[in-house]
C-alpha cells in the first residue's frame, strides 16, 4: 500500500483527536483523545520504518527498526501518562463531584 | 630651620582642625588663643627662616615631603620651596593675617560660640591654603592651595548664609573663581605635556628651548587663572560683591592677600612671561584698564566697603601693569604696600562699621573723627599711602610701577597717572565724607558711637606704622643709589629680563621728574577733593555721567543679560528636555511594560480549554514558520 494512505490516516486520527480536546469538555474524552493524538504518530513511525525497512533491506537488515522501538516507548509513556491521568480526573471527580474541565478555572486564582 | 618650613602651613591646618572640630565646646576665649597663636606661631617660624633667607648667597631651598603623584615618567613631589620671594609672601600672610586674626576676636565678639569657632576655622583654613600656594615647588601645590583660599573665600563670603544675598554673593565669587581656575588648569595639563614636569625650576629651564607659541598659549591661560583670583577684568565683579562677608574678611582674603595670589603667580613664573612678549602686553593691558576702570567706578560709590573693594580691583591692576611691563619687583613690592595698606584701611572701615552699629552707607556718616580718634587718624594714614603721597608707602610702589610703565610706553604711564589721581581723589572724597563735617546718621547711632576695644585699634596702629615706613624698602634708584634693599633682595629670583633693566636706563632727571609729577598731582586732587567734600558731602543720587559710575557702568546688568539668562534659558531648555525627552523615554517603557502585562494577563482565564487552543495555535504557527518562512 502506498505510504500516502498511511499519512492522511494518521493525519486524520490527530486532527480529531486535536479537535476532540479542543471542543469537549468531558475530562475523560479529552483524554481519549489524547491517546488518539498519540496513537496517530504511533501509526505514523510504524509506516515510515516499515516504508525504511523495504527500501533499504538489502543494503542494511537493520533499517528502520529504530521508528518500531520508538512506538513501544510511546507505548510505555502513555500507560504511566494513564495511570497519573486517571488518578488526577479520579480526585477531580471527588473535589467536585464533576469531571467537566471548566470546572477548573479556580486554577488563574 | 628651613627643614621646619613644613610646620609653618601645618600650624594653621590644625588651628583650623580643633577649631573646627572642638566648636561647639570650645569657650570663645579659647578659639581666639588656638586661632591666632598658631599664626603668631607661624609668623615666628617665617621670621626664623627669614633670617636665614635673608643671608648673602643664599640659594633656593627645595623641601620635599613625599612623593605626591607619580604616573609613568610624571612625578610630582609634595615640595615647599624656600626663597626669597615665597618668604616674603610667608610674612605678609602671617603678618597681616595674624594682626587680622586678632582685630576679629573683638570684630566677632557678637557671635555665638560656635559660629565664632567656625569663623576662625575658616580663617586658619584660609592661611593654611595661601600658604600651601606661596609654599608649593610646583604648579600643581600652587594649584592646591589656588583652589583652597578660593573654597575659603566662599565659605566666608556667606559667613552669614541666612541671608540670601550673602549666599549669592559666595555663589558668584566662587563661580567666577572657577572660570578662571579652568584656564590655570588647563595651563598645566600642557605644561605637563610639554615639559613634563610642573615643579617650577624644571618648567622654567623647559621653556627656554620651546616654542614662542606655546609659551604665550600657556602664560595667557596662566593669566586667565589670575584674572579670575585676582579680580581683573573680565572676570573682576565678583570681589565687590565680597564684602558681603565680615570686614575683616574682606581685609584679609579679598584685599591683602588671596586676590594677590595671581600676582604672585605670574611674578614667579616671570621666566615664562619674560619669554612672551604678546602675553607681558595682554598683561599690562588688562591691568590698565581694570585699574582705569575700577577708579572711575570707586568715585560715584557710598558703600564703604564698596568703594575699598574698587580701589582693591584697580590696585590690583596696577600690579598687573607692573607684571605686563616686566617690574615684577615693583608688582611684588607694590603687593606688600598693598597688603599694609589696605588691610589697614578694611580694618578702620570695619571698626567705622562697629562704631556705627553696622550702617556702611558713607551718607549716613560724618564728623566720625572726634568719636573714633585713633581710626580716624589711622585710616587717614592709610588714604595717604594709597593715594601716593610721599614718604609713605603708596608713592614708593607704585612710582616704581609707573616709571616702569613711562619706559615701555608713556601711554601706559599717562593713562596710569591719571588712575592715580582717580585713586587720590575718590580715597579722600571717602576719607572727608566719613569722617569730617557733621554726624548725619541717627540719634540712637550717635549715641552709640565709641572707639573700638584695643584688639581692634592695636593691629590698625601696628598696620598704619607698617603703611607708613614700608616704603623706604624700595627707595628708588634715582633718589638714593643702592638703597632698593627690596630689589636686591628678590633679584635672585625675580630676574626676568626687559622692564627692570629700561627703567635703570632711563635719565636719572626723567625719573625725578616723574616722580615730582606724580607726588605733585597726588597732593593737588587730595587737597581738592578733600577741602570739597569735608563741609558738604555729595548726599543726592547721581544722574547722568555719575549715575552710570554709581551703577558700575552696568557690567554685572551686562553680564547677567549676556551672559547669565542665556545660560537660565538654556538650563531651562535641558530641564524640559530631561523631564519630557529623557524622563519620558524611560518612563515610557515602564509604562509599555505595565499596560502590556495588564493586557497579557488577561489571557490567562482558567479556562483549561483555552490554554489548549493557544497551544494549538503556537504549534501551528511554528509548524507553519518551519514550513513557509524558514529558508
Amino acid at each position: 500500500m502506498p505510504i500516502n494512505y498511511y499519512i492522511f490516516l494518521a493525519l486524520a486520527l490527530f486532527c480529531i483527536g486535536v479537535a476532540g480536546v479542543l471542543t469537549r469538555r468531558n475530562a475523560i474524552i479529552i483524554f481519549m483523545c489524547v491517546e488518539l493524538m498519540l496513537n496517530a504518530v504511533n501509526l505514523l513511525l510504524v509506516a515510515f520504518s516499515k516504508m525504511h525497512q523495504h527500501a533499504l533491506a538489502l543494503a542494511n537488515p537493520q533499517a528502520g527498526i529504530d521508528g518500531q522501538l520508538f512506538v513501544f516507548f510511546i507505548m510505555v509513556v502513555a500507560a504511566a501518562e494513564v495511570s497519573v491521568g486517571l488518578a488526577i480526573i479520579v480526585m477531580m471527580y471527588r473535589n467536585t463531584h464533576s469531571i467537566d474541565v471548566n470546572f477548573l478555572n479556580r486554577l488563574k486564582h | 630651620m628651613i627643614n621646619l618650613v613644613w610646620l609653618i602651613p601645618v600650624l594653621p591646618l590644625a588651628g583650623f582642625l580643633i577649631n573646627g572640630l572642638f566648636r561647639n565646646s570650645l569657650s570663645k576665649g579659647m578659639t581666639s588663643v588656638v586661632g591666632c597663636g598658631v599664626l603668631l606661631a607661624s609668623f615666628i617660624l617665617s621670621l626664623l627662616i627669614f633670617g636665614e633667607v635673608r643671608q648673602e648667597g643664599f640659594h633656593a631651598v627645595t623641601v620635599t615631603l613625599f612623593d605626591f603623584i607619580s604616573v609613568d615618567k610624571l612625578h610630582i613631589p609634595f615640595a615647599f620651596q624656600v626663597d626669597q620671594l615665597s618668604i616674603l609672601f610667608l610674612l605678609i600672610i602671617t603678618g597681616v593675617g595674624f594682626l587680622i586674626h586678632l582685630y576679629s576676636t573683638a570684630y566677632m565678639h557678637d557671635e555665638a560660640a560656635p559660629h565664632f569657632a567656625r569663623y576662625f576655622s575658616y580663617l586658619n583654613l584660609f592661611v593654611f591654603s595661601m600658604l600651601l600656594l606661596v609654599l608649593g615647588a610646583n604648579f600643581v601645590i600652587l594649584f592646591i592651595g589656588w583652589e583652597g583660599v578660593g573654597l575659603c573665600s566662599y565659605l566666608l563670603i556667606g559667613y552669614w548664609f541666612k541671608n540670601i544675598e550673602y549666599g549669592n554673593a559666595a555663589k558668584k565669587a566662587f563661580i567666577m573663581n572657577r572660570i578662571g581656575d579652568l584656564g590655570f588648569l588647563i595651563a598645566i595639563f600642557w605644561m605637563i605635556s610639554q615639559f613634563g614636569s610642573v615643579t617650577f625650576t624644571e618648567v622654567f629651564s623647559g621653556a627656554k628651548g620651546a616654542s614662542v607659541g606655546v609659551i604665550t598659549g600657556i602664560t595667557l591661560l596662566l593669566f586667565v587663572g589670575a584674572t579670575g583670583k585676582s579680580a581683573q577684568i573680565p572676570l573682576y565683579t565678583w570681589l565687590p560683591d565680597a564684602m558681603a562677608g565680615p570686614t575683616p574678611v574682606s581685609a584679609l582674603i579679598h584685599a591683602a592677600t588671596m586676590v594677590t595670589a595671581g600676582i604672585y603667580m605670574i611674578a614667579r613664573s616671570n621666566a615664562l612671561y619674560s619669554l612672551a612678549p604678546v602675553s607681558q602686553t595682554v598683561v599690562a593691558v588688562i591691568g590698565l584698564a581694570t585699574a582705569l576702570f575700577a577708579a572711575t567706578i570707586a568715585l560715584k560709590q557710598n558703600d564703604i566697603k564698596k568703594v575699598l573693594a574698587y580701589s582693591t580691583v584697580s590696585q590690583l591692576g596696577y600690579m598687573f601693569l607692573g607684571l605686563g611691563v616686566g617690574a615684577y619687583t615693583g608688582a611684588v613690592f607694590h603687593v606688600m604696600t598693598h597688603a599694609f595698606f589696605k588691610a589697614l584701611l578694611f580694618l578702620g572701615a570695619g571698626s567705622v562699621i562697629h562704631a556705627m552699629g553696622g550702617e556702611q552707607d558713607i551718607r549716613k556718616m560724618g564728623g566720625l573723627r572726634k568719636a573714633l580718634p585713633v581710626t580716624s587718624i589711622t585710616f587717614f594714614i592709610g588714604c595717604v599711602a594709597i593715594a601716593g603721597i610721599p614718604p609713605f608707602s603708596g608713592f614708593f610702589s607704585k612710582d616704581e610701577i609707573l616709571a616702569a610703565a613711562y619706559a615701555r610706553s608713556p601711554v601706559y604711564y599717562v593713562i596710569g597717572l591719571f588712575t592715580a589721581m582717580l585713586t587720590a581723589f575718590y580715597m579722600f572724597r571717602l576719607f572727608a565724607t566719613t569722617f569730617s563735617g557733621s554726624f548725619r546718621g541717627t540719634h540712637e547711632q550717635e549715641h552709640h558711637l565709641h572707639e573700638s576695644p584695643s584688639a581692634m585699634t592695636i593691629p590698625l596702629i601696628v598696620l598704619a606704622i607698617l603703611a607708613a615706613v614700608a616704603g623706604f624698602l624700595g627707595i628708588p634708584e634715582a633718589l638714593l643709589p643702592n638703597a632698593h634693599v627690596l630689589s636686591h633682595f628678590l633679584s635672585p629670583v625675580l630676574s626676568g629680563e626687559g622692564g627692570e633693566h629700561a627703567a635703570v636706563e632711563m635719565s636719572r632727571g626723567t625719573e625725578l621728574g616723574l616722580m615730582a609729577l606724580s607726588a605733585g598731582l597726588a597732593l593737588i586732587v587730595s587737597f581738592l577733593a578733600w577741602s570739597r567734600f569735608k563741609s558738604k558731602p555729595e548726599l543726592a543720587e547721581p544722574s547722568g555721567v555719575g549715575k552710570v559710575l554709581a551703577n558700575k557702568w552696568y557690567v554685572d546688568e551686562l553680564y547677567n543679560a549676556v551672559i547669565v539668562r542665556p545660560l537660565y534659558g538654556l538650563a531651562k531648555f535641558c530641564t524640559w528636555l530631561e523631564k519630557w525627552i529623557i524622563d519620558g523615554a524611560v518612563n515610557g517603557v515602564g509604562r509599555l511594560v505595565q499596560y502590556g502585562g495588564r493586557q497579557l494577563r488577561l489571557l490567562q482565564s482558567g479556562q483549561v480549554g483555552g490554554y489548549v487552543l493557544l497551544m494549538v495555535i503556537g504549534i501551528l504557527a511554528l509548524f507553519l514558520v518551519e514550513l513557509f518562512v524558514k529558508k
